[in-house]
């Protein structure tokens, strides 16, 4: 599983994240963003491109190169 | 205590943070950023690692998401020792320790306080503990009231349209559900954005089939035989049925576990300077304690050095940063926390976003589009500069109104701008609600002068 949380301060609703991961963003209305906080690991690399494609820079994913040690170290607790 | 130094500190200091959500989180990241090698501890009253709750009343009750799949995702691993689903009780200053619900006491050198707030309870305990009445702030509360929601009640009432309770309104509609609103003021929104704006938000919500009625409170509520919720009694007479009722009457900050700790904490949120300090009871600041997120309330320099407490997303992780900064920082390089308010709502298909602090403001010009066609950018004025702005379906210009606040640019805006129509050239009063009297169903009210004094005097609805 992959988490995900997009800055909405930032977003402007360009939309590149609902083209390139169709499964995790979608537009709602115009300009309003939806998505699923977390994503399917088979999702990780649409996930990238969609992060990196964001023109304000507002999409933030857990370190998709690395085993999620967070998420570990919080159900340790 | 002796004072460590900050090298010491950085290398083997322990910083314990009080509250696991966004600001929690995005400072203890910062401070595993800023080299610190010591112990780090978490501390969280609810059991999960720190979620984001904006989806809650969105994603959530849309069906889109759940509540369980609201984790944050992590800028770096912390390397913390977690304590969840364990409430800090105490705060001994002297000692430095904060005590926990478990009896255990955890040692600190630098404290971070980031406990936030949590929705104001319905006032009258038994009918909030009817079968069917909820609130909405934790993971909890959205899947409990996403579960109610997908068994597809007759009819859902929301007390209070501000933003959370409009949105919930909004995914009802969405759903298909039937829903009422009832508000004590004239308008959704109109504490945050004044009367001009919460017509358009009226309109919204009816347009959108929001039984909405305002100037209306809810004076009790209802339940069956078994303890269900079954019906609502409104302020102007009438009975409303209904299986579902979430209370939206705002937040109220968590800070009863700091009273007598000698700490400025009150009901308002704890007071710190701009650098995230908090201020103890006699008005001196802490070289210690930190403050970051919705409990804080620290000066803004860009308005006039009040005092501001926000709720929302971005001040949270802003305040955070420059907290955990601060900490880790000789005086001379300490931040002030001068981020720009900035906020956003999606409801009925409608993205709204705001900068500033437009609740200051006393006219408002509609710059660019129209309120008919709910797209939109309106600007507030306070004494003759621009204090606010807050854009319907029309956010790629608010960065702009973002610099023309903080290079306090005159109102009304003397430029002409793309899309102005003909009743956008003049400003007209913002129309908010006149502070002295209350607009929202149950009422608080402060007395005392040092935190420690302060007492709240709680008004229900329908006085």
């Amino acid at each position: 599983m992959l988490r995900l949380v997009v800055d909405l301060n930032r977003c402007q609703g360009y939309a590149q994240c609902a083209f390139l991961a169709p499964d995790v963003f979608a537009m709602h209305g115009d300009e309003g963003l939806l998505y699923d906080p977390q994503a399917e690991e088979a999702q990780r690399e649409r996930l990238a491109q969609a992060a990196a494609a964001c023109p304000v820079q507002a999409i933030l994913v857990d370190d998709l190169d690395r085993d999620l040690a967070g998420v570990a170290e919080a159900r340790d607790a | 205590m002796h004072e460590v130094t900050l090298e010491h500190l950085k290398r083997e200091g322990r910083i314990v943070v009080v509250g696991a959500s966004l600001a929690g989180l995005r400072a203890a990241e910062t401070i595993r950023d800023k080299g610190f090698t010591g112990s780090l501890t978490m501390i969280g009253d609810e059991p999960y690692e720190p979620y984001d709750r904006p989806p809650l009343s969105k994603g959530v009750l849309l069906g889109k998401s759940t509540a369980e799949r609201t984790a944050l995702p992590r800028r770096r691993a912390i390397d913390a020792e977690w304590r969840l689903g364990t409430a800090a009780t105490g705060l001994d200053m002297a000692a430095r320790r904060v005590k926990l619900a478990d009896g255990e006491e955890v040692p600190y050198d630098r404290l971070l306080i980031a406990t936030g707030v949590r929705a104001r309870p319905w006032p009258n305990a038994a009918e909030g503990e009817l079968d069917g009445v909820f609130v909405l702030r934790t993971r909890d509360d959205g899947t409990a009231l996403a579960r109610r929601l997908d068994a597809g009640p007759r009819r859902v009432l929301v007390i209070g349209a501000g933003f959370t309770g409009s949105e919930i309104a909004s995914a009802c509609r969405e759903r298909g559900l039937e829903v009422t609103v009832a508000e004590r003021g004239d308008a959704p929104l109109v504490g945050a954005l004044g009367g001009v704006i919460g017509a358009v938000a009226a309109e919204l919500q009816r347009e959108n089939g929001v039984d909405l009625r305002t100037g209306v409170m809810v004076t009790g509520l209802e339940g069956d035989s078994t303890g269900r919720v079954r019906a609502a009694h409104l302020s102007d007479g009438t009975t409303l049925e209904c299986d579902v009722v979430v209370v939206s009457l705002g937040a109220q900050r968590n800070t009863e576990w700091l009273a007598g700790s000698g700490l400025g904490a009150g009901p308002r949120g704890i007071a710190c300077d701009a650098g995230c300090r908090a201020f103890d009871i006699r008005g001196i600041v802490t070289d210690d304690i930190y403050v970051a997120g919705d409990v804080a309330r620290s000066p803004h320099p860009l308005f006039g050095y009040q005092f501001l407490s926000l709720e929302h997303w971005g001040n949270a992780v802003s305040q955070a940063e420059t907290a955990a900064h601060n900490m880790l920082s000789v005086s001379t390089d300490r931040r002030p926390h001068i981020w720009v308010p900035a906020f956003w709502s999606s409801q009925f298909g409608v993205n709204i976003k705001s900068v500033g602090v437009p609740s200051m403001g006393t006219e408002i010009m509609i710059t660019q589009g129209s309120r008919a066609e709910r797209r939109f950018t309106g600007v507030y004025g306070y004494q003759g500069r621009v204090i606010g702005a807050v854009t319907f379906d029309n956010s790629r210009w608010l960065q702009f109104y973002q610099q023309q606040i903080e290079t306090t640019a005159p109102f009304p805006v003397p430029f002409p701008t793309v899309d102005r129509r003909p009743d956008g050239h003049r400003p007209v009063p913002a129309d908010f609600p006149d502070p002295s009297v209350p607009t929202h169903g149950p009422t608080i009210t402060l007395s005392g002068y040092s935190p420690a004094d302060r007492r709240m005097t709680f008004t229900p609805a329908g006085h």
